[in-house]
């Protein structure tokens, strides 16, 4: 079975490789590469996957994942200009697949612990118009 | 990984099969089989899969754009499917239909390094119509 819960984090970005030019960076990206940055409101939809635990009738107590996704992704990306405030996108350009790609790097560590459930799925959306899904299908 | 991108297009149709009677038509299609037809404002979401590139993006977005919207969008958007596209003449244009539509117009024109992996529609937002494109 699989449970899924959302959480949202409004943060800044800009979208360009140091080592290419204003031209590349404008083509590559288009008015995502604009140097000082703009923001969006990201909405993450964690997926876990497990059987329901016969006594409490859980795949995985709601409320940790909550503080879990709290710990790893709202507090330190939340209200932050990701190239500048939040590593490893001080050196990663920080395009949702990226964005994505590090919140499974994240939350993959916690989870694992757990032995009767594992992370399936992560989507973030940048835009109601562009997710990205990472998991273990796609 | 999979990216998805959503995209809207407005288009009018009459689902009408010509194998079937007149009333068959009506009983089948119910309101659907209006003769003048109707419309709806559609969503297309469009999935790539592969992995990202030195940009760190699975696909361009404008590369992405400029293939949905020049292969799809214009050729569906304000448009009466029945009438404006020869695909449509013979056969009902259905939402089904339409994604094999799309599946197809998107296969032969596709020029993107990742792989076209899914279509979803969205006739109104009470319903969907899915497709995984095998590898």
């Amino acid at each position: 079975m699989r449970i899924t819960r959302k959480a949202e984090f409004s943060a800044s970005h800009v979208c360009a490789n140091p080592a290419w030019s204003v031209e590349e960076n404008s083509k590559v990206y288009g008015q995502s590469a604009n140097p000082n940055g703009h923001g969006h409101n990201y909405v993450l939809e964690v997926t876990m996957e497990g059987d329901p635990d016969p006594v409490t009738g859980m795949v995985f107590d709601l409320r940790e994942l909550k503080e879990i996704l709290n710990q790893e992704v709202v507090e330190p990306m939340d209200h932050r200009f990701l190239n500048r405030e939040v590593p490893p996108f001080d050196r990663v350009v920080p395009t949702a697949e990226n964005i994505a790609a590090e919140i499974w790097r994240r939350l993959e560590g916690r989870i694992r612990r757990h032995q009767s459930v594992r992370l399936a799925n992560v989507r973030l959306y940048e835009t109601a118009d562009l997710y990205v899904d990472v998991g273990t299908e796609s | 990984m999979r990216l998805t991108r959503r995209y809207r297009f407005a288009a009018s149709h009459r689902l009408h099969a010509d194998a079937l009677s007149e009333e068959e038509n009506r009983r089948l299609y119910g309101k659907c089989n209006n003769p003048y037809g109707h419309g709806h404002d559609y969503v297309l979401e469009v999935t790539v899969e592969g992995a990202p590139d030195p940009s760190g993006q699975i696909a361009h977005r404008a590369s992405l754009d400029e293939m949905v919207r020049g292969q799809v969008l214009s050729r569906l958007d304000h448009m009466n499917l029945n009438q404006d596209l020869g695909e449509f003449k013979t056969l009902v244009p259905t939402t089904e239909n339409l994604a094999s539509f799309i599946e197809r117009t998107l296969r032969e024109h596709w020029n993107l390094p990742a792989r076209l992996a899914r279509l979803r529609i969205s006739e109104t937002d009470r319903n969907a119509f899915e497709l995984e494109i095998a590898r």
